[in-house]
């Protein structure tokens, strides 16, 4: 947390320097958006006003621009921080689970009943291509076709693999501790999915049996 | 009759969905323009135009009147053109104001119908279902016309930056902003193509399309709807009808996508 607290020191100099200038300057109108923002919506259901408040990293991936270089390491850092491995060392769950939750894109609005994992899907579909039957898939992210065998994973367990597991689990586990400001949901830090769901979902990427990779 | 017409809707939608799997190379754009060309002849926009002019010109309220003095920019009473160029400042309120804030105004000082009463009642229920189908005359009356909303007043200036802002801010469970879908050129979510709104989109696409007749769900949308359900699928909590976020994203998107042209009430999936 220190670093960040450093980078957001450094943001306000630059907001009270700015502040002198006759045009309204960038923290002024920080100021009005966030009193804009906030009268702007209501709580209803699960999704209370506090969705509003951001964190430091929601903030630093905010300005619809990549971050600097400095910042994403800062980002990429708390991220990493917070990934947290299986609690029984398995990584792997059941690639029939996973579909069923790469296919769900439920969970989390004001419509849903609960804010517990079990109530959410995983969402994969809407950005991804995973499996090769599944035609109707999003672009938003990279294909994961063949995701495992692409990288050379014959056997998840082989201590050869641990690395790519572990990626891959810390990418679902918070996706900005590999790509500051990534678009990817952070399921395991947000708690969307409990550990169960990701390693379902970590079987049907990483699985050979699973179609992914084989088909 | 709405109901025997979103039956042959839906038969339109399986062969299209049939044809979709057939020709799986073919793009999701294609299947879309293909399946919009089948129903061009009857848009059921339409019902909601006719009635839309209906509710203009009806007395209604408290007060007995019609709309016919409204002033959506371009004076009182003028509807064509009005559309392309909204949300825009009104020195009345002292607002900047998107079509469906300003018949909010308008209901209530022509008419006597409590704005926010009207704000706070359910899509689709009373008041909203005449909301809709003014959006609907309103904006087709603006049909063909290119987007141009005026920036010149110092308030527009400021709710475009204050769209910028929203448009970009990330939050909630998903850290989803309205620039993780329509941030980027050339994306989907599923089969569904993405208006990137950061800059012109293009002729009737986006911002230059709302409101539209939803075909999955049988109604009529406006942008205020559209945008609600953009809140919802972001995880936000939920946005006010008419609120200053969801105007200040309509003087984003409407002046980015200056010089598209308008279609709405355009037929959407």
């Amino acid at each position: 947390m220190t670093p960040f607290r450093k980078y957001t020191l450094g943001l306000s100099a630059v907001a009270v320097l700015a502040g002198c200038a006759a045009v309204p300057s960038a923290g002024v109108l920080d100021g009005e958006f966030l009193a804009l923002l906030k009268g702007s919506f209501r709580s209803e259901g699960i999704a209370t006003v506090d969705r509003l408040d951001q964190d430091a990293g929601q903030r630093a991936c905010s300005t619809g621009q990549p971050p600097s270089e400095a910042v994403a390491k800062q980002v990429e850092a708390e991220a990493m921080a917070t990934v947290r491995p299986p609690a029984d060392g398995r990584y792997l769950g059941d690639w029939r689970e996973g579909e069923k939750l790469a296919q769900s894109g439920r969970g989390m609005t004001w419509t849903d009943k609960s804010a517990a994992p079990s109530a959410n899907g995983a969402n994969c579909y809407n950005c991804h291509q995973i499996t090769k039957a599944e035609i109707s898939f999003g672009t938003i992210g990279p294909s994961l076709y063949q995701y495992g065998k692409l990288r050379g994973v014959s056997n998840p367990a082989d201590p050869a693999a641990a690395g790519m597991v572990q990626y891959t689990w810390g990418k679902m586990f918070n996706a900005w501790a590999y790509n500051a400001c990534s678009n990817m949901p952070r399921f395991g830090h947000k708690q969307l999915l409990d550990e169960q769901q990701m390693k379902h979902v970590m079987a049907l990427l990483l699985d050979p049996k699973s179609p992914v990779n084989a088909d | 009759m709405p109901f025997t017409f979103r039956h042959a809707l839906l038969a339109g939608a399986v062969t299209l969905a049939a044809a979709t799997g057939a020709l799986a190379q073919k793009s999701a754009a294609d299947g879309i323009a293909e399946y919009r060309a089948m129903l061009a002849d009857g848009n059921p926009a339409e019902l909601f135009e006719a009635k839309g002019e209906d509710l203009w010109k009806r007395k209604r309220g408290p007060k007995q009147a019609s709309l016919e003095r409204c002033d959506l920019g371009l004076g009182p009473g003028v509807v064509k053109g009005a559309w392309v160029q909204l949300p825009r400042w009104f020195a009345d309120t002292r607002r900047v104001q998107d079509l469906e804030s300003r018949l909010l105004t308008c209901m209530e000082t022509l008419q006597g119908i409590p704005a926010a009463e009207v704000a706070k009642t359910p899509f689709g229920q009373g008041e909203q279902v005449t909301m809709e189908a003014l959006a609907a005359w309103i904006s087709g009356e603006s049909r063909g016309q290119r987007m141009n909303l005026p920036q010149a007043h110092a308030e527009e200036k400021r709710m475009y930056q204050m769209g910028q802002k929203a448009f970009f801010y990330r939050g909630g469970p998903m850290d989803f902003a309205c620039s993780t879908c329509h941030g980027q050129a050339d994306k989907r979510i599923r089969l569904q193509d993405l208006p990137d709104l950061r800059s012109n989109p293009g002729d009737g696409v986006g911002f230059a399309a709302w409101p539209a007749y939803r075909v999955s769900s049988g109604e009529m949308w406006s942008m205020q709807r559209r945008l609600n359900d953009c809140f919802r699928q972001q995880r936000f909590p939920y946005p006010g009808y008419a609120s200053d976020v969801t105007i200040a994203l309509g003087v984003y998107m409407g002046v980015n996508a200056k010089g598209a042209e308008a279609i709405a009430p355009a037929l959407k999936r």
